[in-house]
C-alpha cells in the first residue's frame, strides 16, 4: 500500500534540486559546450561514511566534465534505500553494506548488478588520553570500561555484534547510538572509554581519537556496493560518474580515506 | 484602635513627573483630591498606598509614620476606578481575601465576610464571579473587599468613572452612606463636581504636581483660585 | 455574504499552511501497518520506550514548571530593565528554540559530561550524568523550558498587574500575592505552557541522543526508538511514531477544559 501522492512530492523535490543546481551552475563558464559533449545532472545517494571521498570525487568529475552537475545526498544506508523504494528520484546508489542494496535490487529498482568496489572494517577507538587504558578489544567486556556501540538497527551495529560474537565477548555498552559518527563523538569528548567504529571514520577523526587496530581474522568486513538505478533520468552521465568512482583515481581516493579493496 | 488622622507631606517622582503635596485628612471628613488629567492625583494615591516610594517626606497615619512600610503593612484600603476584583475568586472570596491575609483560615474568613456581604446587599451574589456582575455590583464588592480588611484609611480612585451615567446618582448616594459609616480617614480622587459635593467635606486641588487650592466645596465655589477650579465649580453635571 | 479578494487569499494560504502541517501526519496514518499494529504496539520494546518517554517527559514538565515559572516572572518584569541585560535575558531563554537540539546536547555534554566544565568536579564524587535517565530529563528540560517560559510570560503580560497591587493593599505579602493572585491569574498560560512543554519533551530527540545516548529502558525514549527502527524496519518506526502522535494529540486536546473556573478563556 503505497501513498498515492508520493510521486508528486518526488517530482517537486526533483524540480527543486534541478532549480538549485542550475542556480549554482550558472557561475561556471559555459557548462553546455564541453569537449566530450557529456552533460546532465546526476543525483547520487551515498552512505554517510562516503561523504568525504564522494564529495572530493564529485568536484574532480565536474571539473573534467563541466556539462555535468553531481548532486550528492549522504545518509544512513537504510534510510537512503528506503527513500529509493518510496520513489525518490536518483541515478546512483552507494550503500555501506550489501543487505541494504539488496532491498533496492529486490524491489527491481537497480539497473545493474551492484558492483562491490570497497571494504571497510571496524576498529577500536579510545580518547587520546585513553583513560581506561584499553589495549585490545577483549577489554570491552570489563564492566568498568564504558563502551559506546551502534545499535543493531544500523550496519555498524550489526558489524559490532558479529565481531563481539566472533570474539566470544559479552559487552554491556552504556549506549547504542543511532549512527557511527555519534559513537565517534562520544569517544572524542571522552564520555566513553572506548567505541567500535569503521576504520574510515577513525581516519577522518584524525588525532581526536586513538585507533587500536583489530586483528583481521576476527574482524567483520563491510562490503560497499554501487549500482545504477532504473529510475535514472540521465543514464549516460550517471554511468560516467560510476566509472569514475571505479577508476584508479576513484580507488586511490578511497584507499587514502582508509577503505580496503574487496 | 482605628487611626483617625492621615497627614501626608511628601514629594515623589514618577518618571520625569514630580509631585509635591501636603495635606491632612480627619476621620469623618472625607477629602476629595481633584485636578485635571495628569495633575498627579493617581501618583498621590500610589504614594499613600505604598506602590510608589517618596523622594522625601512622611505619611502619618494614626500617629505612626507609614512612609517606609510595604503596601501590605500599611493598612490602607484601596478602591480602584475599575475595581480590579480578583477574576478567579467568587464575590465571597473577594470580600474574604483581606480577612484571610490578616491570618484567618479560609472557612473563618468566609464566615467573617458574611456580615459585609449583608451590609452591601451582596448575599444573593455570593457565589458569582466578577465577570458575572454589573458595574454597580462590582463597585459594592470592591468597597466591601476593602472595608472587610479593616483598613486604617480608605482611598478611592474615581469610584464613579466606570459606572453607567444613569445609575451614578443612586450609587453615589449609597457610597456616601457607606463612607459615613467608615471610621477612618478617607481620600476620594475624582474630577467630578458631583462626587465632590456628595462625598467629600474638604477639597484639595492638584494641578501639575502641586496643590493650588484647598478648602471646603463652598469655599472653592465662593473663590476659585485657578481657571481649572472655576470651571469645576461651574459645571454641576458631568 | 461574499468574501472580498484579500479574505479569499488569506483563507487559501491558511489552507495551504494547514495542509503542510496535517498532510504529513496523514501520510503516517495511511502507511501505518494496521494489521501488524497491535503486535507492534504491545511489543516489550515499544512499551518500554513509551513508559520511559512518559516518565521523563512528566518529570521534565514538573522541572520546567518549577524553574520556568519564576523565570517567566523575571522575564515579564524585565521590561523595566536597561535594554542590554533585557535583550540578553530574552536571548538566553530563546536559545534552546533556535539551537539545533543536537548542538544543545553537545553543549550539555561539554558542561555536565565527565570531562565537562562542571562534570569533572562531579565525577570524583561518583556522580556521572551522561547515559542516565537523569540525563534524558535534563536534555528534555533544556529544550522544553522556553515553551513554558514564553507561554507563562505571555499570560503574565496579559494579566492586569494592578490586581496584584489590590492584593497587596489588602495585606498580602509578595509571596502570597504570587501564590493567591499571580499564579491563578496566569493559570491558563501555565497550563498551556505545561502542555506544550510536555509535548516538546515527549518528542525530544537530538539533545537526548547526544547527551544521554540510547540504551533500552534507561535512555532510549520513543523518538529515539522510532528513529532507530526507521533504519531497519519502517513499519516498526511508523508504529512507534503513531504512539507518539496519539499521546501528543491526546495531551494537547485533553487539558483544554482544565482552566480554572471563572476565568474566561
Amino acid at each position: 500500500m503505497r501513498i498515492r501522492s508520493l510521486p508528486i512530492a518526488a517530482a517537486a523535490v526533483a524540480a527543486l534540486a534541478l532549480a538549485g543546481c542550475s542556480g549554482a551552475g550558472s557561475g561556471t563558464p559555459a557548462p553546455s559546450s564541453t569537449p566530450d559533449g557529456l552533460k546532465g545532472t546526476v543525483i547520487v545517494l551515498a552512505a554517510a561514511s562516503l561523504t568525504e571521498v564522494y564529495g572530493g570525487l564529485a568536484a574532480k568529475f565536474e571539473k573534467l566534465h563541466p556539462g555535468v552537475s553531481i548532486i550528492e545526498s549522504f545518509g544512513g544506508s537504510s534510510a537512503l534505500a528506503a527513500q529509493i523504494v518510496q520513489g525518490a528520484p536518483a541515478d546512483l546508489l552507494a550503500t555501506a553494506d550489501e543487505a541494504t542494496m539488496k532491498t533496492v535490487a529486490d524491489a527491481g529498482l537497480a539497473a545493474q548488478t551492484p558492483i562491490v568496489y570497497a571494504t571497510n572494517v571496524l576498529t577500536l577507538v579510545v580518547p587520546p588520553a585513553n583513560p581506561a587504558k584499553v589495549t585490545e578489544v577483549a577489554e570491552l567486556a570489563n564492566p568498568a570500561v564504558k563502551v559506546a556501540l551502534c545499535d543493531t538497527a544500523v550496519p555498524c551495529g550489526s558489524a559490532a555484534v558479529a565481531l563481539l560474537a566472533a570474539e566470544k565477548l559479552t559487552v554491556t555498552p552504556v549506549t547504542l547510538e543511532t549512527d557511527v559518527k555519534a559513537v565517534l563523538t562520544k569517544v572524542e569528548v571522552g564520555e566513553v572509554d572506548a567505541g567500535l567504529v569503521y576504520v574510515t571514520d577513525a581516519h577522518s577523526a584524525g588525532g581526536k581519537v586513538k585507533q587500536i587496530a583489530i586483528p583481521d581474522a576476527a574482524n567483520v568486513v563491510n562490503r560497499y556496493p554501487i549500482a545504477l538505478l532504473s529510475g535514472s533520468a540521465d543514464k549516460a552521465a550517471a554511468k560516467a560518474f560510476e566509472d569514475f568512482i571505479l577508476s584508479t583515481t576513484g580507488l586511490a581516493a578511497l584507499k587514502a580515506a582508509g577503505f580496503g579493496t574487496p | 484602635m482605628t487611626a483617625s488622622v492621615l497627614v501626608a507631606d511628601f514629594s515623589a517622582r514618577q518618571g520625569s513627573f514630580q509631585v509635591t503635596a501636603a495635606f491632612g485628612v480627619v476621620a469623618g471628613r472625607p477629602l476629595a483630591l481633584v485636578g485635571p488629567n495628569g495633575a498627579g492625583k493617581t501618583t498621590v494615591l500610589n504614594v499613600l498606598a505604598g506602590h510608589l516610594a517618596v523622594g522625601s517626606g512622611s505619611i502619618l497615619l494614626g500617629g505612626r509614620d507609614i512612609v517606609d512600610l510595604a503596601p501590605e503593612a500599611r493598612r490602607v484600603g484601596l478602591v480602584f476606578q475599575d475595581f480590579l476584583l480578583f477574576p478567579h475568586l467568587t464575590v465571597t472570596d473577594n470580600v474574604a481575601y483581606g480577612i484571610r491575609m490578616r491570618g484567618a483560615r479560609r472557612s473563618a474568613a468566609r464566615a467573617a465576610a458574611l456580615p459585609w456581604l449583608e451590609r452591601f446587599e451582596l448575599g444573593a451574589l455570593a457565589g458569582r464571579y466578577p465577570h458575572e456582575l454589573s458595574g454597580g455590583q462590582a463597585q459594592r464588592v470592591a468597597l466591601a473587599r476593602a472595608l472587610a480588611a479593616e483598613p486604617d484609611a480608605l482611598l478611592l480612585d474615581e469610584p464613579m468613572a466606570a459606572l453607567d451615567v444613569e445609575i451614578r446618582d443612586e450609587v453615589r448616594a449609597e457610597l456616601a452612606a457607606h463612607l459615613r459609616d467608615f471610621a477612618g480617614p478617607t481620600v476620594v480622587v475624582t474630577h467630578s463636581a458631583a462626587d465632590v459635593a456628595a462625598l467629600a467635606a474638604d477639597v484639595v486641588v492638584l494641578e501639575r504636581g502641586a496643590i493650588t487650592q484647598r478648602g471646603s466645596w463652598a469655599q472653592l465655589r465662593a473663590a476659585p483660585a485657578t481657571p481649572y477650579v472655576r470651571r469645576l465649580v461651574e459645571r454641576r453635571e458631568e | 455574504m461574499r468574501l472580498s479578494g484579500p479574505a479569499v487569499i488569506i483563507r487559501v494560504i491558511a489552507g495551504l499552511a494547514l495542509a503542510l502541517l496535517v498532510l504529513p501526519l496523514l501520510g503516517i496514518l495511511l502507511s501505518a501497518p494496521w494489521p501488524r499494529l497491535p503486535a507492534l504496539l504491545v511489543a516489550p520494546a515499544t512499551l518500554q520506550a513509551l513508559g520511559l518517554s512518559l516518565l521523563t517527559a512528566l518529570i521534565s514538565t514538573a522541572l520546567c514548571l518549577l524553574l520556568g515559572t519564576p523565570l517567566a516572572v523575571v522575564l515579564a518584569r524585565s521590561v523595566s530593565w536597561p535594554v542590554v541585560p533585557r535583550r540578553l535575558l530574552r536571548a538566553a531563554v530563546t536559545i534552546p528554540l533556535v539551537l539545533p537540539p543536537v548542538v544543545g546536547g553537545l553543549a550539555l555534554l561539554l558542561l555536565l559530561g565527565r570531562n565537562g566544565i562542571l562534570g569533572k568536579y562531579l565525577a570524583p564524587i561518583g556522580v556521572t550524568i551522561p547515559f542516565t535517565t537523569g540525563a534524558v530529563v535534563i536534555a528534555q528540560t533544556f529544550v522544553a523550558m522556553p515553551f513554558l517560559v514564553f507561554a507563562v510570560e505571555g499570560a503574565l503580560r496579559g494579566a492586569d498587574r494592578r490586581v496584584e497591587l489590590a492584593a497587596a493593599s489588602l495585606g498580602a505579602s509578595p509571596l502570597r500575592v504570587f501564590r493567591t493572585v499571580t499564579v491563578p491569574l496566569v493559570a491558563p498560560g501555565i497550563a498551556a505552557g505545561a502542555v506544550l512543554c510536555f509535548a516538546r519533551a515527549l518528542g525530544e530527540f537530538g539533545a537526548t541522543i547526544t547527551f544521554a545516548g540510547s540504551y533500552p529502558g534507561i535512555t532510549r525514549t520513543l523518538p529515539i526508538a522510532s528513529y532507530l527502527a526507521s533504519q531497519s524496519d519502517l513499519n516498526q518506526s511508523i508504529a512507534l511514531a503513531l504512539v507518539l502522535l496519539v499521546v501528543s494529540v491526546a495531551v494537547l486536546l485533553g487539558l483544554r477544559d482544565r482552566w480554572l473556573p471563572g476565568v474566561r478563556g
